[in-house]
């Protein structure tokens, strides 16, 4: 039998990141086995396997494979969603030294191998080509999310929202898979290009069974990041898993499964679009909508960014909706940015807490007195997600509304402009809070040097884009290209 | 057409038994219930001669996963459950207009848009295990294998989440 038609080295050679990373998490956990406590060992350990998939990667070069009979397909948009993925999950890892001490759980080697399979899990998302490996690589992220988001053991909101996080996320994912079966059955194929081409000549058997089909992966891709109906689930789940996993889970995952939605959409179901353009409008205005108006009312700083970054996924919505080159190439900038944005918050926050109790609004008074620097820091961070000039988040939000206005979406634009005004209240009451009410206050934030420069490193990104952003701009026109 | 049937006789009892198993309320009959919509799936596959499949599923899920739950929910010896509050007043009359809602407006679609579907390639009939080993490690390789990074994560998941003293 021959077996080279399946696979061969070059297969082999093209999951190179993924088998690292496999290895370093394999290895992090023979460590904790082997009784190795020093946190600064399995730390260093697990990242230095993050940058030796980022090697492996570069190694690999940036030229279109198809691996393992069509299962993969590897251009420059899997890789430039691979390196944000090392990126985040590198940053997770710093932020996330020491806080779990401080939160009553002992350091655990699980934690980092658990951050390195949801990588792996993420990068088969964005690299699949086919509804099996999307599936797959989605299952491996959502997994160790649910166990890092109830990763506090003893704590019982913790405990809450991972089992939350774990029921509703098993019902998104009976949709997601029933929704790939009635493709399969439409169009025998699982493959995303021989869905296209069975689509393109014809050789669909039912309509109805596909559109049945797109809508249930729809439904399934719109609970994974969030999107308004289907967003219940993440103020809770972001209010009680440990910090620095909310803030790994609101950028990384999102940006994997709006990658693995832009992929889905532009590939497998490029002649099926024009009907879904109403069903994402309402998604994009409904997601804004609801996560700005809820953001509004809330008390406690967490529950404000989940609901925050919601509205950002509405946002994103309507880079899908326009599906050019200026679109596709706004959400991947906007992506870039809303991470370092997002990551930055939430380290802060996770420094500012002491116990296990999540902080709200009047815990921030005073703080600008206390620690001018990180007040100052988280202050950026609020006026950049809220897109004022000259911070990153004003381009990114200018080049999405942009986008939308040259391809007609007029009152999308409109309604999603007034959003962001709305968004100011809530981003601009914590830096109130910090700066203008003097009240002696009992955070006591603490950081240790590398967490320090790695955030001056994620303020310098949130200028440098927001001042000069043609850099980042070129590459993401580049990887739009490559998909359209 | 006794086929046929069978077909919706094994679907009936798999959907009415599926809905029994969330409506009781004591945990012992829902797991009874449980065993009984296996068996009927596990016929549904015989039908469509995926034999190999449908002792799986009997040998797997109907007995081994099952025979284990039933003996957690009966070592735990549950008491009676409490009732939640509401956080809305009509939460559940609206709940249920809803799911009935989609559940009628998808059988619908599906009636109406009934024809013929694709029927997967590889067959698994007369009882082949042969076939399906050979699609898992030919077609399937990598998908084989990331499932059991997947099981591997579930696996250090369970140990974690669940012992006690670690």
């Amino acid at each position: 039998m021959d077996l080279s038609q399946y696979f061969t080295s070059s297969d082999i050679a093209g999951i190179t990141p993924e088998i690292i990373l496999t290895l370093t998490a394999l290895v992090v956990l023979t460590l904790e086995m082997a009784r190795v406590f020093r946190p600064g060992i399995i730390l260093l350990v697990a990242a230095s396997g993050l940058v030796l998939a980022g090697t492996a990667l570069v190694q690999g070069g940036n030229d279109d494979k198809i691996l393992f009979g069509g299962m993969l397909y590897l251009n420059t948009f899997s890789m430039f969603f691979d390196f944000l993925y090392l990126f985040v999950g590198l940053l997770t890892l710093i932020f996330s030294q020491g806080y779990l001490e401080k939160m009553g759980s002992e350091t655990r080697g699980e934690y980092p191998a658990l951050i390195l399979f949801a990588v792996i899990g993420m990068m088969l998302m964005t690299r699949a080509n086919d509804l099996v490996m999307v599936f797959l690589g989605l299952e491996l992220l959502s997994l160790s999310l649910y166990v890092l988001v109830g990763f506090l053991r003893h704590n019982l909101l913790s405990n809450e929202s991972g089992l939350k996080y774990l029921l509703l996320g098993a019902f998104a994912t009976g949709f997601f898979l029933f929704g790939a079966a009635l493709t399969f059955g439409a169009t025998g194929t699982t493959n995303f290009s021989g869905i296209a081409s069975a689509i393109a000549a014809g050789t669909v058997l039912s309509e109805i069974y596909l559109y049945l089909g797109i809508g249930f992966l729809l439904i399934g891709f719109a609970f994974k990041v969030a999107l308004a109906p289907f967003h219940m689930w993440s103020p809770d789940v972001y209010q009680g898993a440990p910090t620095t996993v909310t803030g790994f889970l609101c950028t990384a995952p999102k940006a994997a499964g709006f990658g693995a939605m832009l992929k889905v959409f532009m590939i497998a179901f490029p002649e099926a679009f024009p009907e879904w353009q109403d069903i994402f409008w309402v998604l994009a205005v409904l997601t804004m909508t609801v996560g700005n108006i809820s953001a509004l009312v809330q008390s406690n700083v967490k529950r404000m960014l989940a609901f925050s970054s919601v509205s950002h996924a509405g946002y994103l919505v309507m880079g899908i909706l326009v599906k050019d080159i200026a679109g596709v190439s706004a959400v991947l900038f906007y992506l870039i940015v809303y991470s370092a944005m997002n990551l930055g918050a939430f380290a802060i926050i996770s420094l500012a807490e002491k116990d296990e109790q999540s902080l709200t609004f009047k815990q921030f008074r005073g703080l600008a007195s206390q620690n001018p620097l990180l007040s100052g820091a988280l202050a950026i961070f609020m006026v950049s997600l809220a897109g004022f000039p000259p911070t990153a988040g004003f381009i990114a939000k200018y080049g999405l509304f942009s986008a939308a206005i040259a391809k007609g979406y007029i009152w999308l634009v409109v309604i999603a402009v007034l959003n962001t005004v709305v968004s100011f209240y809530y981003y601009f009451r914590i830096i109130v809070n910090m700066y203008m009410r003097d009240e002696k206050v009992g955070l006591q934030p603490s950081t240790g040097l590398l967490t320090a420069g790695i955030l001056a490193l994620l303020i310098a990104i949130v200028f440098i884009l927001g001042i000069t952003p043609g850099y980042l701009l070129e590459i993401t026109v580049d990887v739009a290209t490559a998909v359209s | 057409m006794p086929l046929s049937l069978l077909f919706y006789f094994a679907a009936l009892i798999a959907v009415g038994s599926a809905i029994l198993v969330v409506l009781n309320r004591n945990a012992v009959y829902s797991a009874i219930f449980l065993v009984l919509c296996f068996f009927s799936l596990a016929m549904i596959y015989l039908l469509l001669e995926a034999y190999f499949l449908a002792v799986l599923e009997i040998f797997i899920y109907a007995g081994a996963i099952m025979v284990l739950f039933l003996f957690v929910v009966m070592l735990l010896n549950l008491g009676r459950e409490k009732a939640l509050p509401h956080f809305m007043k009509f939460q559940r009359a609206l709940s249920l207009m809803l799911v009935i809602l989609f559940f009628f407006g998808v059988s619908l679609i599906m009636v109406v848009g009934s024809g013929e579907l694709h029927q997967p390639t590889i067959k698994f009939s007369s009882g082949s295990v042969y076939a399906l080993g050979e699609a898992l490690f030919t077609k399937f390789l990598l998908p084989f294998e990331v499932a059991s990074l997947l099981l591997l994560v579930a696996l250090i998941g369970t140990v974690y989440l669940a012992k006690r003293k670690i």
